[in-house]
């Protein structure tokens, strides 16, 4: 399952409160994360590891809040700690502690040994591990241009209170607005021979807008059309190629928050006066702001392998593109414009690493091809089961306190090969919705039925907008939705959207993903009015 | 060891204290012990321990507060750990709505803390999954399943006098079985603070025989029917509506509690009037600490009464502004019900749906509280007070508000746990009239 994009990660709360220049100050030097990963791997090997690997990682967040005039909450915290998980006997074992030393670390190392011996007695099948070769000495950096971390806090409250100020001015009731900041600093090393060093960074500001109408006792919000992203303080620099224009403005690469307030307080006062949808049947068409949370619920989650295999069957749930599907070669899961692709490489995106979790490089693949099931996403201990000689790359752990396991990579719908744009798209449509940003969520344990709101709502009609509506959901089954794909804009609408915290698991970790897409048209879809009177 | 007595967490408190020179100073130190084991297609998954101490420190001058938190205790680091809060308040902004601290207050000792549950170990934990994945086996099933306990302590000092101490403990188990074919499914939950009540081999029994019951679903037509939640349902389809019940928010305008023209729907009758719901922190089968975050004493409160707001959370600075007491807020959830079983619910029914679980739960519109989610493993038709056949499973578009006005009957109330956020609450199995469900879901 996923939860809300602007939910508080419970790991960006991990950690201890840190002086916000601490943050850069560097950590532990490699070469001694070196021969400390080198103490664990041998310590494991001598008591009979037949594979291990040490994660020495250091995580830093910055979460500033704010609300109207005031500054709710600045958070400054570090972890730093080893996760050390091996083979042995032929099953998986885990330990990890905050003392990295050379006695705790080696101590640590003997721990997740003899949880892999308990472990062993009551094992139904040994692990079978893709063969997976040692890069030695390597290392990576998400291609920054500014470190939010070194950017003063100072000057991060004041564009909240700056973008607070704006919404007031401009007749808005309340507003929230925040930036969080991610810094991972992680070393793996395997008895594969990989020593790898990176330095991953991720940001994410938001907004939300709130207008009252004192006399119904109805309100209104409008969230901003930012998205999380796998860059340093950059993405807040707005460039007048890096806009989408339209009824609303959407951003590429760069984010101009100042702009994006000003049109969300216009759009929260035309809300309240929108029209109430009426339900029935409309051809939809999704801004990539939308879209990429209906991806992830109903693509990226359902070709999870160990969702497919029943490892989530508890909490998350299984999935309906089960192995018979994928075998046969044939199961038309959508349209054949419908082209899915997952990687962990598209600059700007939270999924892209040099390496994932499990010490492997990482790489692009098809996940649907012309509407087609052809591939899930798996890691090593996974890849046999679907006939795959090496792992796809997408291993993540939260933290170094948590045992990785498979979580998504990016998955995202390709554009359009032929030449097309959103208001010749729009220019088709007879009736229909067009949907900005992304809403309410739900979806069920296999994938099959979801439920999808959205931020703003405009009605076309004979291929024109005709207005914004208010109280529209649209009501699906994954495969008959995807099957109902009529066009896909070209790349130059293509852009990314994300869940900063994606849940899976019990105990649950948050995973940072990207999707993208271009606008994309689906036919005929059921729209229902979400008005009450209570 | 990270779990302190009362004396050791007060002389190292007191030390901490001793380092300040803030205007205000509040420290916190929380500990926590215990584990967790996972397992699926009927062998075990994951398994860990765990242990965790932590301090935190809160330095105020003025109206500017900064805090540092440090899981090292040797006389240097506390010291470090007070200077450092020190320094991060003097850069902080000034909080307009800073409250002051709170001074001394009286508790009443807390019924939180089984030392049956905060004696168990890795063997006690793989030996009730062992139960459950027996169940399973005979049963020719398979089961995923989840069981962690822990034991935890907080204690806080502050600069005014004030000192708080609570020791809990606290284990949830929870199970999915799932046949074969996987056309069906069965779920079992349980929380508790004492480790003697839990059964996961009856708990995996109950999974089982919903597993085996909801084979072969047949469809019927979405729209609006009598329902029966059991209460891991009902407590899910309810959390939404208890974090709701804040003042600020309704006096703001962007709540359901919200009055059309201003203010707050305090004392008016929102719900039927057999909704009655409380807190009370001694509750017996419920119990929580007896002080809350800012150490505030937590007493018995009733919130909705007979269907009328009773009450309504005040934030220290909201109960200043509005010139009112401050009222903390939920604790634990109790709502009342009656002596009804859940077979006697289903035999008063001439047609309605038996709902196992909900899943998914999210908000589609605050102002009404409407929700969206779906029903999941085990999902049954009721005609003429007998369960007929299972049926395949809905999505519902319902606001828990709506839905506690349309009350036939309240069962038994029990202690369950809600499927998402683990919190315990002790809620009744209920019928309800009109239910909106709005599409077919074709999920197992």
């Amino acid at each position: 399952m996923s939860f809300g994009a602007l939910m508080v990660p419970k790991s960006l709360f991990a950690g201890n409160d840190i002086d916000p220049a601490h943050a850069l100050v560097g950590g532990m030097d490699v070469a001694m994360k070196k021969q400390l990963a080198d103490l664990a791997l041998n310590a494991a090997r001598a008591k009979g590891a037949t594979y291990a690997d040490v994660r020495i990682g250091r995580y830093l967040n910055q979460f500033i809040l704010t609300r109207e005039k005031r500054v709710q909450s600045i958070s400054n915290t570090e972890s730093f700690g080893v996760g050390i998980r091996v083979i042995a006997n032929g099953s998986w074992g885990f330990a990890a502690s905050n003392n990295v030393t050379r006695e705790d670390i080696i101590r640590t190392a003997e721990r997740a040994v003899a949880v892999a011996k308990a472990n062993a007695k009551i094992m139904t099948e040994p692990v079978q591990l893709a063969p997976q070769k040692g890069y030695g000495d390597v290392s990576w950096k998400t291609p920054i241009q500014q470190n939010a971390f070194s950017v003063p806090v100072k000057d991060k409250v004041d564009l909240l209170l700056q973008v607070n100020d704006i919404a007031l001015q401009g007749g808005a009731n309340f507003v929230n607005s925040a930036i969080m900041g991610v810094n991972e600093q992680k070393f793996f090393a395997s008895t594969d021979g990989s020593y790898i060093d990176q330095d991953v960074h991720r940001l994410y500001p938001f907004f939300v807008v709130t207008k009252i109408d004192k006399a119904s006792g109805k309100f209104e919000t409008r969230r901003s059309l930012s998205s999380p992203v796998g860059m340093g303080y950059e993405y807040l620099t707005p460039t007048a190629d890096n806009k989408v224009a339209g009824v609303v403005t959407r951003y590429k690469n760069r984010y101009d928050i100042l702009e994006d307030v000003k049109n969300a307080t216009a759009d929260v006062a035309q809300k309240i006066k929108a029209k109430s949808v009426e339900p029935g049947k409309y051809d939809l068409v999704l801004d990539p702001s939308h879209l990429w949370l209906t991806i992830h619920e109903s693509v990226a989650h359902p070709t999870e392998l160990d969702r497919v295999l029943g490892y989530e069957a508890n909490y998350a749930g299984t999935s309906f593109l089960t192995l018979d599907k994928w075998r046969s070669g044939n199961f038309q899961f959508g349209s054949k414009l419908v082209n899915i692709v997952a990687d962990k490489l598209q600059p700007g995106s939270l999924g892209a690493v040099g390496y994932d979790d499990e010490g492997v490089k990482c790489k692009e693949w098809d996940i649907i091809k012309d509407g087609i099931l052809v591939n899930y996403q798996a890691i090593r201990d996974q890849a046999h089961i679907i006939g795959l000689k090496e792992s796809q790359g997408c291993c993540y752990a939260q933290s170094w306190e948590d045992v990785q396991f498979q979580r998504m990579p990016n998955i995202s719908l390709k554009p359009g090969k032929d030449p097309l744009s959103v208001d010749d798209m729009i220019r088709n449509v007879e009736k229909g919705i067009y949907i900005v940003g992304d809403g309410s969520f739900s979806i069920d344990q296999q994938r099959y039925n979801f439920q999808f709101g959205g931020q703003l709502f405009y009605e076309i009609k004979d291929g024109k907008i005709a207005g914004m509506l208010k109280d529209v959901a649209y009501q699906a089954n994954t495969r008959e939705f995807w099957n109902s794909c009529t066009a896909i804009a070209d790349k130059s609408d293509y852009r990314l959207g994300g869940a900063f915290n994606d849940g899976k698991g019990q105990p649950g970790q948050a995973n940072a993903v990207s999707h993208g897409s271009s606008t994309t048209r689906f036919n005929g879809v059921n729209v229902i009015n979400t008005a009450r009177k209570i | 060891m990270a779990i302190l007595k009362k004396e050791e967490a007060q002389v190292l408190l007191k030390k901490v204290l001793g380092f300040s020179k803030a205007d205000e100073c509040a420290v916190r130190l929380g500990g926590r012990e215990g584990g967790n084991i996972r397992y699926a297609r009927n062998a075990v998954s994951t398994a860990g321990d765990m242990s965790t101490l932590e301090l935190t420190v809160r330095s105020t001058f003025g109206k500017r507060t900064g805090s540092t938190t440090i899981n090292e205790f040797d006389d240097a680091s506390l010291e470090k750990a007070v200077r450092r809060s020190e320094e991060l308040a003097q850069l902080a902004p000034e909080d307009p709505e800073h409250m002051p601290l709170l001074g001394p207050q009286t508790y009443q000792e807390s019924v939180t803390y089984v030392p049956a549950t905060a004696a168990i170990t890795p063997d006690t934990r793989a030996a009730a999954v062992a139960k459950s994945i027996q169940v399973s086996k005979e049963e020719k099933l398979e089961a995923a399943g989840f069981l962690e306990n822990s034991t935890t302590f907080e204690a806080m000092m502050n600069s005014k006098g004030l000192f708080a101490y609570n020791t809990n403990t606290d284990v949830i188990f929870s199970v999915t079985t799932r046949n074969q074919a996987g056309t069906g499914s069965g779920y079992a939950a349980r929380g508790y603070n004492d480790i003697s009540k839990l059964d996961t081999y009856t708990a995996t029994k109950i999974a089982a025989s919903k597993a085996n019951g909801s084979a072969d679903a047949k469809a019927i037509e979405p729209g609006k029917y009598t329902v029966i939640l059991e209460p891991v349902a009902a407590a899910y389809m309810m959390e939404n509506m208890f974090r709701a019940l804040d003042a600020r928010n309704a006096d703001e305008g962007r709540s359901f509690m919200s009055k059309p023209g201003g203010g707050n729907r305090l004392g008016e009758q929102l719900m039927d009037e057999k909704v009655t719901i409380y807190s009370d922190p001694f509750h017996p089968e419920l119990p929580v600490s007896t002080w809350n975050n800012e150490g505030a004493p937590l007493e018995k409160i009733s919130w909705i009464e007979k269907g009328t707001v009773k009450n309504l959370a005040y934030s220290r600075f909201w109960a200043q502004k509005k010139g009112v007491k401050p009222v903390p807020g939920p604790s634990n959830i109790i709502m009342e019900g009656g002596n009804a079983s859940l077979e006697e619910l289903i035999k008063s029914t001439e047609r309605g749906i038996l709902v196992s679980r909900l899943w998914y739960i999210r908000m589609v519109d605050p102002q009404t509280l409407l929700l969206t989610g779906l029903t999941r493993d085990g999902t049954f038709y009721i005609e003429n007070g007998v369960i007929k056949h299972p049926i395949k499973n809905f999505r519902f578009n319902e606001s828990p508000v709506i839905m506690l006005n349309n009350v036939e009957a309240l069962g038994k109330p029990e202690r369950t746990i809600s499927v998402e956020s683990y919190r315990s609450y002790l809620i009744p199995p209920m019928k309800l009239r009109d239910f909106t469900f709005t599409s077919l879901s074709d999920a197992v």
